[in-house]
Protein backbone atom coordinates (compact mmCIF):
# COMPACT_ATOMS: atom_id res chain seq x y z
CA UNK A 1 0.00 0.00 0.00
CA UNK A 2 1.28 3.50 -0.82
CA UNK A 3 1.58 5.93 2.09
CA UNK A 4 -1.23 8.44 2.61
CA UNK A 5 -2.34 11.11 5.04
CA UNK A 6 -5.71 10.73 6.78
CA UNK A 7 -8.36 13.03 8.20
CA UNK A 8 -11.78 12.58 9.78
CA UNK A 9 -14.38 14.86 8.20
CA UNK A 10 -17.05 16.42 10.40
CA UNK A 11 -19.47 17.74 7.77
CA UNK A 12 -20.41 16.66 4.24
CA UNK A 13 -19.54 20.05 2.76
CA UNK A 14 -16.19 20.09 4.56
CA UNK A 15 -15.46 16.57 3.27
CA UNK A 16 -16.23 17.67 -0.30
CA UNK A 17 -14.04 20.79 0.12
CA UNK A 18 -11.14 18.71 1.44
CA UNK A 19 -11.48 16.36 -1.52
CA UNK A 20 -11.24 19.22 -4.01
CA UNK A 21 -8.43 20.98 -2.11
CA UNK A 22 -6.16 17.97 -1.50
CA UNK A 23 -4.34 16.34 -4.42
CA UNK A 24 -5.00 12.62 -4.77
CA UNK A 25 -7.73 12.61 -2.10
CA UNK A 26 -10.42 9.94 -1.79
CA UNK A 27 -13.34 9.44 0.57
CA UNK A 28 -13.34 6.31 2.70
CA UNK A 29 -16.48 4.89 4.35
CA UNK A 30 -16.70 1.10 4.74
CA UNK A 31 -13.42 0.76 2.87
CA UNK A 32 -13.99 -2.88 1.96
CA UNK A 33 -13.36 -2.31 -1.75
CA UNK A 34 -11.02 0.69 -1.54
CA UNK A 35 -8.53 -0.93 0.87
CA UNK A 36 -8.58 -4.14 -1.17
CA UNK A 37 -7.57 -2.10 -4.23
CA UNK A 38 -5.03 -0.02 -2.29
CA UNK A 39 -3.23 -3.16 -1.15
CA UNK A 40 -2.81 -4.09 -4.82
CA UNK A 41 -1.80 -0.49 -5.68
CA UNK A 42 -4.67 -0.28 -8.16
CA UNK A 43 -5.93 2.65 -6.07
CA UNK A 44 -3.14 4.89 -4.74
CA UNK A 45 -4.75 7.83 -2.91
CA UNK A 46 -2.36 10.27 -1.26
CA UNK A 47 -4.98 11.38 1.23
CA UNK A 48 -8.02 9.66 2.76
CA UNK A 49 -11.05 11.57 4.03
CA UNK A 50 -12.90 9.37 6.52
CA UNK A 51 -16.60 10.21 6.19
CA UNK A 52 -17.85 7.74 8.80
CA UNK A 53 -18.48 10.51 11.33
CA UNK A 54 -20.90 12.49 9.15
CA UNK A 55 -24.05 11.03 10.73
CA UNK A 56 -25.46 10.01 7.34
CA UNK A 57 -26.53 6.65 8.76
CA UNK A 58 -30.29 7.07 9.15
CA UNK A 59 -33.24 5.81 7.09
CA UNK A 60 -36.03 8.38 7.21
CA UNK A 61 -39.42 8.74 5.50
CA UNK A 62 -39.69 11.32 2.68
CA UNK A 63 -42.60 13.70 2.21
CA UNK A 64 -43.47 11.78 -1.00
CA UNK A 65 -44.07 8.57 0.95
CA UNK A 66 -40.71 6.98 0.13
CA UNK A 67 -37.51 6.47 2.11
CA UNK A 68 -34.30 8.46 2.28
CA UNK A 69 -31.39 6.12 2.93
CA UNK A 70 -28.32 7.86 4.34
CA UNK A 71 -25.10 7.29 2.40
CA UNK A 72 -23.50 5.57 5.41
CA UNK A 73 -26.31 3.11 6.16
CA UNK A 74 -24.56 -0.27 6.21
CA UNK A 75 -25.75 -2.92 3.75
CA UNK A 76 -26.84 -5.13 6.69
CA UNK A 77 -28.94 -2.36 8.23
CA UNK A 78 -30.60 -1.44 4.94
CA UNK A 79 -31.47 -5.09 4.24
CA UNK A 80 -32.82 -5.53 7.79
CA UNK A 81 -34.90 -2.34 7.97
CA UNK A 82 -38.54 -3.35 8.57
CA UNK A 83 -39.86 -0.79 6.06
CA UNK A 84 -37.46 -1.97 3.36
CA UNK A 85 -38.31 -5.63 3.98
CA UNK A 86 -42.03 -4.87 3.77
CA UNK A 87 -42.23 -2.37 0.88
CA UNK A 88 -38.97 -2.78 -1.05
CA UNK A 89 -38.36 -6.52 -0.72
CA UNK A 90 -36.35 -6.66 -3.93
CA UNK A 91 -33.78 -4.37 -2.31
CA UNK A 92 -33.46 -6.49 0.85
CA UNK A 93 -33.17 -9.62 -1.29
CA UNK A 94 -30.51 -8.07 -3.53
CA UNK A 95 -28.46 -6.87 -0.55
CA UNK A 96 -28.39 -10.22 1.25
CA UNK A 97 -27.42 -12.01 -1.97
CA UNK A 98 -24.23 -9.94 -2.16
CA UNK A 99 -20.83 -10.39 -0.48
CA UNK A 100 -20.54 -12.00 2.98
CA UNK A 101 -22.00 -11.17 6.38
CA UNK A 102 -18.74 -9.54 7.46
CA UNK A 103 -18.57 -7.32 4.35
CA UNK A 104 -22.25 -6.32 4.51
CA UNK A 105 -21.71 -5.17 8.09
CA UNK A 106 -19.11 -2.66 6.93
CA UNK A 107 -20.09 -1.78 3.35
CA UNK A 108 -22.22 1.34 2.96
CA UNK A 109 -25.06 2.32 0.63
CA UNK A 110 -22.97 4.93 -1.21
CA UNK A 111 -19.86 2.76 -1.24
CA UNK A 112 -21.80 -0.12 -2.76
CA UNK A 113 -22.77 2.14 -5.69
CA UNK A 114 -19.13 3.21 -6.11
CA UNK A 115 -17.44 -0.19 -5.93
CA UNK A 116 -15.18 -1.05 -8.85
CA UNK A 117 -15.53 -3.93 -11.30
CA UNK A 118 -14.08 -7.35 -10.42
CA UNK A 119 -12.89 -7.94 -14.00
CA UNK A 120 -9.75 -10.11 -13.49
CA UNK A 121 -7.67 -7.85 -15.75
CA UNK A 122 -8.59 -4.74 -13.77
CA UNK A 123 -7.11 -6.55 -10.75
CA UNK A 124 -4.02 -7.83 -12.60
CA UNK A 125 -1.52 -4.96 -12.73
CA UNK A 126 0.71 -6.89 -15.15
CA UNK A 127 -2.01 -6.73 -17.86
CA UNK A 128 -3.42 -3.85 -19.90
CA UNK A 129 -6.73 -2.38 -18.69
CA UNK A 130 -8.29 0.84 -19.97
CA UNK A 131 -10.21 1.24 -16.75
CA UNK A 132 -7.12 0.99 -14.53
CA UNK A 133 -4.68 2.64 -16.95
CA UNK A 134 -6.48 4.64 -19.66
CA UNK A 135 -5.14 3.93 -23.16
CA UNK A 136 -3.33 0.71 -22.23
CA UNK A 137 -5.85 -1.57 -23.96
CA UNK A 138 -8.27 -4.25 -22.85
CA UNK A 139 -6.90 -7.68 -22.02
CA UNK A 140 -10.37 -9.00 -21.27
CA UNK A 141 -11.78 -8.79 -24.82
CA UNK A 142 -9.41 -11.46 -26.10
CA UNK A 143 -8.86 -13.07 -22.70
CA UNK A 144 -10.83 -14.85 -20.00
CA UNK A 145 -14.20 -13.12 -20.22
CA UNK A 146 -16.79 -15.73 -19.29
CA UNK A 147 -18.28 -13.51 -16.59
CA UNK A 148 -18.04 -10.20 -18.44
CA UNK A 149 -20.55 -7.91 -20.12
CA UNK A 150 -22.67 -8.53 -23.21
CA UNK A 151 -24.71 -5.29 -23.23
CA UNK A 152 -23.52 -1.71 -23.74
CA UNK A 153 -19.90 -2.77 -24.17
CA UNK A 154 -17.24 -0.89 -26.13
CA UNK A 155 -13.94 -1.67 -27.84
CA UNK A 156 -12.28 -0.26 -24.73
CA UNK A 157 -14.01 -2.27 -21.98
CA UNK A 158 -16.35 -5.20 -21.36
CA UNK A 159 -16.35 -5.03 -17.55
CA UNK A 160 -19.51 -5.55 -15.50
CA UNK A 161 -20.70 -3.56 -12.50
CA UNK A 162 -20.57 -6.02 -9.59
CA UNK A 163 -23.30 -4.63 -7.33
CA UNK A 164 -26.54 -6.46 -6.53
CA UNK A 165 -27.92 -3.54 -4.51
CA UNK A 166 -27.59 -1.13 -7.45
CA UNK A 167 -29.67 -3.45 -9.66
CA UNK A 168 -32.53 -3.31 -7.16
CA UNK A 169 -32.11 0.47 -6.83
CA UNK A 170 -32.43 0.68 -10.63
CA UNK A 171 -35.66 -1.33 -10.73
CA UNK A 172 -37.05 0.88 -7.94
CA UNK A 173 -36.04 4.13 -9.76
CA UNK A 174 -33.96 5.41 -6.84
CA UNK A 175 -32.31 8.83 -6.82
CA UNK A 176 -28.74 9.57 -5.68
CA UNK A 177 -28.36 12.78 -3.65
CA UNK A 178 -25.01 14.56 -3.53
CA UNK A 179 -23.29 17.67 -2.21
CA UNK A 180 -20.22 19.46 -3.58
CA UNK A 181 -17.54 21.70 -2.12
CA UNK A 182 -19.67 24.81 -2.69
CA UNK A 183 -22.47 23.23 -0.67
CA UNK A 184 -24.64 22.74 -3.77
CA UNK A 185 -26.85 19.65 -3.77
CA UNK A 186 -27.87 17.52 -6.73
CA UNK A 187 -30.34 14.65 -7.27
CA UNK A 188 -29.19 12.15 -9.89
CA UNK A 189 -31.63 9.48 -11.17
CA UNK A 190 -29.99 6.07 -10.70
CA UNK A 191 -30.41 5.46 -14.45
CA UNK A 192 -27.97 8.32 -15.11
CA UNK A 193 -25.62 7.65 -12.21
CA UNK A 194 -23.50 4.85 -13.70
CA UNK A 195 -22.02 5.29 -17.18
CA UNK A 196 -21.42 2.93 -20.07
CA UNK A 197 -17.70 2.40 -20.78
CA UNK A 198 -17.46 4.06 -24.20
CA UNK A 199 -13.91 5.34 -24.79
CA UNK A 200 -13.42 6.30 -21.11
CA UNK A 201 -14.16 3.23 -18.96
CA UNK A 202 -12.07 4.82 -16.19
CA UNK A 203 -14.95 7.29 -15.62
CA UNK A 204 -17.65 5.13 -14.06
CA UNK A 205 -20.20 7.56 -12.65
CA UNK A 206 -21.61 11.02 -13.32
CA UNK A 207 -20.13 12.37 -10.07
CA UNK A 208 -17.90 15.44 -10.41
CA UNK A 209 -14.51 15.45 -8.64
CA UNK A 210 -15.06 15.92 -4.90
CA UNK A 211 -18.84 15.43 -5.15
CA UNK A 212 -20.03 13.39 -2.16
CA UNK A 213 -23.07 11.12 -2.02
CA UNK A 214 -25.22 12.00 1.01
CA UNK A 215 -28.24 9.72 0.47
CA UNK A 216 -30.17 7.48 -1.88
CA UNK A 217 -33.90 8.15 -2.07
CA UNK A 218 -36.49 5.48 -2.82
CA UNK A 219 -39.80 6.63 -4.34
CA UNK A 220 -43.02 5.61 -2.61
CA UNK A 221 -43.69 1.85 -2.67
CA UNK A 222 -45.13 0.45 -5.92
CA UNK A 223 -46.52 -2.81 -4.49
CA UNK A 224 -46.27 -5.96 -6.58
CA UNK A 225 -44.26 -9.13 -6.03
CA UNK A 226 -40.59 -8.44 -5.34
CA UNK A 227 -38.02 -10.98 -6.53
CA UNK A 228 -34.23 -10.94 -6.83
CA UNK A 229 -32.93 -13.96 -8.70
CA UNK A 230 -29.13 -14.28 -8.75
CA UNK A 231 -27.42 -16.96 -10.84
CA UNK A 232 -23.81 -17.65 -9.85
CA UNK A 233 -21.15 -20.34 -9.86
CA UNK A 234 -21.57 -21.18 -6.17
CA UNK A 235 -24.54 -20.85 -3.84
CA UNK A 236 -23.17 -18.03 -1.68
CA UNK A 237 -20.52 -15.30 -1.63
CA UNK A 238 -19.98 -15.04 -5.40
CA UNK A 239 -20.62 -12.38 -8.02
CA UNK A 240 -23.56 -12.83 -10.38
CA UNK A 241 -23.22 -14.46 -13.78
CA UNK A 242 -26.53 -12.74 -14.26
CA UNK A 243 -29.12 -11.44 -11.83
CA UNK A 244 -32.69 -10.23 -12.27
CA UNK A 245 -34.40 -7.71 -10.00
CA UNK A 246 -38.14 -7.86 -10.61
CA UNK A 247 -41.27 -6.13 -9.38
CA UNK A 248 -44.24 -7.90 -10.93
CA UNK A 249 -47.80 -6.65 -10.73
CA UNK A 250 -50.99 -8.71 -11.04
CA UNK A 251 -51.54 -9.50 -14.73
CA UNK A 252 -47.82 -9.93 -15.35
CA UNK A 253 -46.83 -6.33 -16.00
CA UNK A 254 -43.95 -4.87 -14.07
CA UNK A 255 -40.30 -3.91 -14.07
CA UNK A 256 -37.04 -5.80 -14.61
CA UNK A 257 -33.41 -4.79 -14.11
CA UNK A 258 -30.33 -6.96 -14.63
CA UNK A 259 -26.92 -7.45 -13.08
CA UNK A 260 -23.96 -9.19 -14.71
CA UNK A 261 -24.91 -7.95 -18.18
CA UNK A 262 -23.32 -4.52 -18.43
CA UNK A 263 -21.03 -1.82 -17.07
CA UNK A 264 -24.06 -0.52 -15.15
CA UNK A 265 -27.29 -1.99 -13.79
CA UNK A 266 -29.13 -2.86 -17.02
CA UNK A 267 -32.75 -1.92 -17.57
CA UNK A 268 -34.67 -1.55 -20.83
CA UNK A 269 -37.98 0.09 -19.94
CA UNK A 270 -39.37 -0.49 -23.47
CA UNK A 271 -38.82 -4.24 -23.09
CA UNK A 272 -41.07 -4.33 -20.02
CA UNK A 273 -44.12 -4.03 -22.29
CA UNK A 274 -43.29 -7.59 -23.42
CA UNK A 275 -43.55 -9.06 -19.92
CA UNK A 276 -47.15 -10.30 -20.30
CA UNK A 277 -46.01 -12.07 -23.52
CA UNK A 278 -43.60 -14.30 -21.62
CA UNK A 279 -39.90 -14.83 -21.01
CA UNK A 280 -38.82 -15.37 -24.61
CA UNK A 281 -40.38 -12.14 -25.90
CA UNK A 282 -39.10 -10.20 -22.89
CA UNK A 283 -35.55 -11.56 -23.09
CA UNK A 284 -35.40 -10.88 -26.80
CA UNK A 285 -36.35 -7.23 -26.23
CA UNK A 286 -33.92 -6.83 -23.30
CA UNK A 287 -31.03 -8.37 -25.22
CA UNK A 288 -31.39 -6.42 -28.48
CA UNK A 289 -27.92 -5.33 -29.56
CA UNK A 290 -26.07 -7.87 -27.39
CA UNK A 291 -22.41 -8.45 -28.21
CA UNK A 292 -21.08 -11.72 -26.89
CA UNK A 293 -17.73 -13.51 -26.87
CA UNK A 294 -17.24 -17.25 -27.34
CA UNK A 295 -17.07 -17.57 -23.55
CA UNK A 296 -20.02 -15.48 -22.41
CA UNK A 297 -22.63 -16.19 -25.12
CA UNK A 298 -24.23 -18.58 -22.59
CA UNK A 299 -25.63 -15.50 -20.88
CA UNK A 300 -28.21 -15.04 -23.69
CA UNK A 301 -30.21 -18.22 -22.97
CA UNK A 302 -29.47 -17.81 -19.26
CA UNK A 303 -31.23 -14.43 -19.24
CA UNK A 304 -34.33 -15.93 -20.88
CA UNK A 305 -34.42 -18.88 -18.49
CA UNK A 306 -33.90 -16.71 -15.43
CA UNK A 307 -36.68 -14.35 -16.53
CA UNK A 308 -38.83 -17.48 -16.96
CA UNK A 309 -37.98 -18.62 -13.44
CA UNK A 310 -38.82 -15.17 -12.06
CA UNK A 311 -42.19 -15.12 -13.86
CA UNK A 312 -42.93 -18.59 -12.52
CA UNK A 313 -42.02 -17.58 -8.97
CA UNK A 314 -44.25 -14.50 -9.22
CA UNK A 315 -47.27 -16.75 -9.83
CA UNK A 316 -46.90 -18.42 -6.41
CA UNK B 1 -5.16 -13.36 28.48
CA UNK B 2 -1.44 -12.94 28.00
CA UNK B 3 -0.19 -15.21 25.31
CA UNK B 4 3.45 -14.91 26.36
CA UNK B 5 2.78 -16.05 29.93
CA UNK B 6 0.84 -19.10 28.81
CA UNK B 7 3.39 -20.24 26.24
CA UNK B 8 6.91 -19.16 27.29
CA UNK B 9 8.45 -20.41 24.04
CA UNK B 10 5.91 -19.54 21.40
CA UNK B 11 6.00 -20.51 17.75
CA UNK B 12 5.43 -16.85 17.01
CA UNK B 13 8.56 -15.89 18.98
CA UNK B 14 10.69 -18.23 16.92
CA UNK B 15 9.20 -16.95 13.65
CA UNK B 16 9.59 -13.32 14.71
CA UNK B 17 13.28 -14.00 15.49
CA UNK B 18 13.77 -15.36 12.02
CA UNK B 19 12.13 -12.35 10.42
CA UNK B 20 14.24 -9.99 12.53
CA UNK B 21 17.51 -11.49 11.28
CA UNK B 22 16.27 -11.31 7.69
CA UNK B 23 15.41 -7.64 8.21
CA UNK B 24 18.88 -6.91 9.58
CA UNK B 25 20.51 -8.38 6.52
CA UNK B 26 18.28 -6.32 4.22
CA UNK B 27 18.58 -3.08 6.18
CA UNK B 28 21.55 -1.46 4.38
CA UNK B 29 19.81 -1.92 1.02
CA UNK B 30 16.60 -0.37 2.35
CA UNK B 31 18.53 2.62 3.70
CA UNK B 32 20.29 3.13 0.40
CA UNK B 33 16.97 3.14 -1.46
CA UNK B 34 15.49 5.63 0.96
CA UNK B 35 18.41 8.01 0.51
CA UNK B 36 18.35 7.64 -3.26
CA UNK B 37 14.68 8.59 -3.65
CA UNK B 38 14.62 11.08 -0.75
CA UNK B 39 11.41 9.51 0.60
CA UNK B 40 9.91 11.13 3.67
CA UNK B 41 8.74 9.15 6.69
CA UNK B 42 5.28 7.61 6.12
CA UNK B 43 2.50 9.55 7.91
CA UNK B 44 1.49 8.28 11.35
CA UNK B 45 -1.61 8.95 13.47
CA UNK B 46 -2.45 8.44 17.14
CA UNK B 47 -5.39 6.10 17.77
CA UNK B 48 -6.98 4.71 20.92
CA UNK B 49 -8.13 1.10 20.56
CA UNK B 50 -10.42 -0.58 23.08
CA UNK B 51 -9.76 -4.26 22.62
CA UNK B 52 -11.30 -6.90 24.89
CA UNK B 53 -12.04 -4.26 27.52
CA UNK B 54 -8.52 -2.88 27.57
CA UNK B 55 -7.70 0.59 26.23
CA UNK B 56 -4.38 1.17 24.46
CA UNK B 57 -3.04 4.32 22.86
CA UNK B 58 -1.02 3.67 19.74
CA UNK B 59 0.75 5.74 17.14
CA UNK B 60 0.44 3.88 13.85
CA UNK B 61 1.40 4.28 10.21
CA UNK B 62 -1.92 5.32 8.64
CA UNK B 63 -1.72 2.22 6.42
CA UNK B 64 -1.97 -0.14 9.39
CA UNK B 65 -5.04 -2.33 9.11
CA UNK B 66 -6.98 -3.19 12.24
CA UNK B 67 -5.71 -6.75 11.75
CA UNK B 68 -2.07 -5.69 11.75
CA UNK B 69 -2.61 -3.39 14.75
CA UNK B 70 -4.10 -6.30 16.70
CA UNK B 71 -1.35 -8.73 15.76
CA UNK B 72 1.76 -6.57 15.48
CA UNK B 73 1.11 -3.69 17.89
CA UNK B 74 -1.08 -5.33 20.54
CA UNK B 75 0.43 -8.83 20.09
CA UNK B 76 -3.04 -10.37 20.00
CA UNK B 77 -2.11 -13.05 17.51
CA UNK B 78 -5.28 -15.11 17.91
CA UNK B 79 -6.78 -13.18 15.00
CA UNK B 80 -5.28 -14.65 11.83
CA UNK B 81 -4.18 -13.22 8.50
CA UNK B 82 -5.29 -15.46 5.66
CA UNK B 83 -5.92 -13.81 2.29
CA UNK B 84 -5.69 -10.20 3.59
CA UNK B 85 -8.43 -9.28 1.06
CA UNK B 86 -11.71 -10.10 2.84
CA UNK B 87 -12.22 -13.38 1.04
CA UNK B 88 -11.36 -15.98 3.71
CA UNK B 89 -12.72 -14.62 7.01
CA UNK B 90 -9.71 -15.74 9.12
CA UNK B 91 -9.36 -12.15 10.40
CA UNK B 92 -12.97 -11.83 11.59
CA UNK B 93 -13.37 -9.82 14.80
CA UNK B 94 -16.39 -8.21 16.45
CA UNK B 95 -16.48 -4.39 16.41
CA UNK B 96 -19.30 -2.57 18.20
CA UNK B 97 -21.23 -5.85 18.23
CA UNK B 98 -20.77 -6.54 14.50
CA UNK B 99 -18.45 -9.08 12.87
CA UNK B 100 -16.14 -7.55 10.26
CA UNK B 101 -13.02 -8.46 8.29
CA UNK B 102 -10.26 -6.74 10.27
CA UNK B 103 -7.97 -6.89 7.21
CA UNK B 104 -10.22 -4.52 5.20
CA UNK B 105 -10.37 -1.66 7.65
CA UNK B 106 -7.78 0.76 8.98
CA UNK B 107 -6.85 0.89 12.66
CA UNK B 108 -7.30 4.69 12.64
CA UNK B 109 -10.94 4.21 11.60
CA UNK B 110 -11.75 2.57 14.97
CA UNK B 111 -10.94 5.31 17.48
CA UNK B 112 -12.62 4.40 20.79
CA UNK B 113 -14.74 1.57 19.37
CA UNK B 114 -15.32 -1.67 21.32
CA UNK B 115 -13.38 -4.47 19.65
CA UNK B 116 -13.63 -8.13 20.64
CA UNK B 117 -11.13 -10.71 19.39
CA UNK B 118 -10.96 -14.44 20.06
CA UNK B 119 -8.85 -13.63 23.15
CA UNK B 120 -11.73 -11.57 24.51
CA UNK B 121 -14.41 -14.21 24.02
CA UNK B 122 -12.93 -16.77 26.40
CA UNK B 123 -9.72 -17.99 28.02
CA UNK B 124 -8.13 -21.47 28.14
CA UNK B 125 -9.49 -21.78 31.69
CA UNK B 126 -12.95 -20.43 30.90
CA UNK B 127 -13.93 -21.10 27.31
CA UNK B 128 -16.75 -19.23 25.60
CA UNK B 129 -19.66 -21.57 24.87
CA UNK B 130 -18.83 -21.43 21.15
CA UNK B 131 -15.18 -22.31 21.77
CA UNK B 132 -16.25 -25.27 23.94
CA UNK B 133 -18.69 -26.41 21.23
CA UNK B 134 -15.97 -26.26 18.55
CA UNK B 135 -13.80 -28.50 20.79
CA UNK B 136 -16.69 -30.87 21.52
CA UNK B 137 -17.70 -31.23 17.85
CA UNK B 138 -14.17 -31.23 16.43
CA UNK B 139 -14.94 -28.08 14.44
CA UNK B 140 -11.40 -27.66 13.10
CA UNK B 141 -8.30 -29.49 11.96
CA UNK B 142 -5.30 -27.18 11.51
CA UNK B 143 -7.03 -24.44 13.52
CA UNK B 144 -5.92 -21.49 11.40
CA UNK B 145 -9.43 -20.38 10.40
CA UNK B 146 -10.88 -21.23 13.83
CA UNK B 147 -10.63 -17.84 15.64
CA UNK B 148 -12.37 -16.19 12.69
CA UNK B 149 -14.94 -19.00 12.48
CA UNK B 150 -15.74 -18.67 16.20
CA UNK B 151 -16.04 -14.86 16.15
CA UNK B 152 -18.19 -15.14 13.04
CA UNK B 153 -20.37 -17.88 14.57
CA UNK B 154 -20.98 -15.92 17.77
CA UNK B 155 -21.99 -12.85 15.74
CA UNK B 156 -24.09 -14.95 13.35
CA UNK B 157 -26.34 -16.16 16.17
CA UNK B 158 -26.62 -12.53 17.30
CA UNK B 159 -27.63 -11.45 13.78
CA UNK B 160 -30.36 -14.11 13.58
CA UNK B 161 -31.63 -13.08 17.04
CA UNK B 162 -31.65 -9.42 15.92
CA UNK B 163 -33.90 -10.38 12.97
CA UNK B 164 -31.37 -9.64 10.21
CA UNK B 165 -32.47 -11.60 7.11
CA UNK B 166 -30.22 -13.69 4.87
CA UNK B 167 -30.27 -14.89 1.27
CA UNK B 168 -32.02 -18.13 2.29
CA UNK B 169 -34.62 -16.58 4.61
CA UNK B 170 -37.96 -17.72 3.17
CA UNK B 171 -40.12 -14.78 4.15
CA UNK B 172 -37.86 -11.74 4.06
CA UNK B 173 -40.20 -9.80 6.37
CA UNK B 174 -40.37 -12.56 9.04
CA UNK B 175 -38.07 -13.31 11.98
CA UNK B 176 -35.33 -15.68 10.73
CA UNK B 177 -34.66 -18.92 12.63
CA UNK B 178 -31.51 -20.96 13.34
CA UNK B 179 -31.67 -23.58 10.59
CA UNK B 180 -28.83 -25.48 8.93
CA UNK B 181 -29.46 -23.62 5.66
CA UNK B 182 -29.32 -20.28 7.48
CA UNK B 183 -26.04 -21.15 9.22
CA UNK B 184 -24.40 -22.38 6.00
CA UNK B 185 -25.39 -19.21 4.15
CA UNK B 186 -24.43 -16.83 6.94
CA UNK B 187 -21.05 -18.50 7.52
CA UNK B 188 -20.07 -18.38 3.82
CA UNK B 189 -17.56 -15.59 4.48
CA UNK B 190 -15.39 -17.99 6.52
CA UNK B 191 -13.38 -20.50 4.51
CA UNK B 192 -11.96 -23.69 6.06
CA UNK B 193 -9.38 -25.35 3.82
CA UNK B 194 -9.44 -28.46 6.01
CA UNK B 195 -13.16 -28.78 5.29
CA UNK B 196 -14.47 -28.96 8.87
CA UNK B 197 -17.72 -27.32 7.79
CA UNK B 198 -20.09 -30.09 8.90
CA UNK B 199 -18.65 -30.08 12.42
CA UNK B 200 -18.62 -26.27 12.55
CA UNK B 201 -22.35 -26.30 11.74
CA UNK B 202 -22.89 -28.90 14.50
CA UNK B 203 -21.00 -26.71 16.99
CA UNK B 204 -23.11 -23.63 16.18
CA UNK B 205 -26.33 -25.65 16.38
CA UNK B 206 -25.22 -26.93 19.79
CA UNK B 207 -24.76 -23.40 21.14
CA UNK B 208 -28.09 -22.30 19.66
CA UNK B 209 -29.88 -25.36 21.11
CA UNK B 210 -31.02 -26.48 17.65
CA UNK B 211 -30.29 -29.53 15.50
CA UNK B 212 -28.76 -30.05 12.07
CA UNK B 213 -31.44 -30.86 9.51
CA UNK B 214 -29.41 -31.90 6.47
Amino acid sequence: MKAFTYERATSAKEAASAAVRTPGAKFIAGGTNLLDLMKLQIETPQHLIDVNGLGLDKITPTSEGGLRVGALVRNTDLAADARVRKDYGVLSRALVSGASGQLRNKATTAGNLLQRTRCPYFYDTTKPCNKRQPGSGCAAIGGFNRNLAIMGTSEACIATHPSDMAVAMRVLDATVETVNAAGETRAIPIADFHRLPGATPNIETSLAPGELITAVTLPKPIGGTHIYQKVRDRASYAFALISVAAVIQPGGRGRLAFGGLAHKPWRVEAAEAQMPNGAKATASAVLAGARTTSQNAFKLPLVERTIGAVFEEAKH
Amino acid sequence: MHHDETFPVSRRGVIAGGVASATLAAAPVARAQTQGTAQSTPPTMPVTLKVNGRTTKLNVDTRTTLLDALRENLKLTGTKKGCDHGECGACTVIVEGRRINSCLTLAVMHEGEEITTIEGLGTPEKLHAMQAAFVKHDGYQCGYCTPGQICSAVATLGEIKAGIPSHVTGDIAAQPTVSTDELRERMSGNICRCGAYANIIDAIHDVAGTERTA
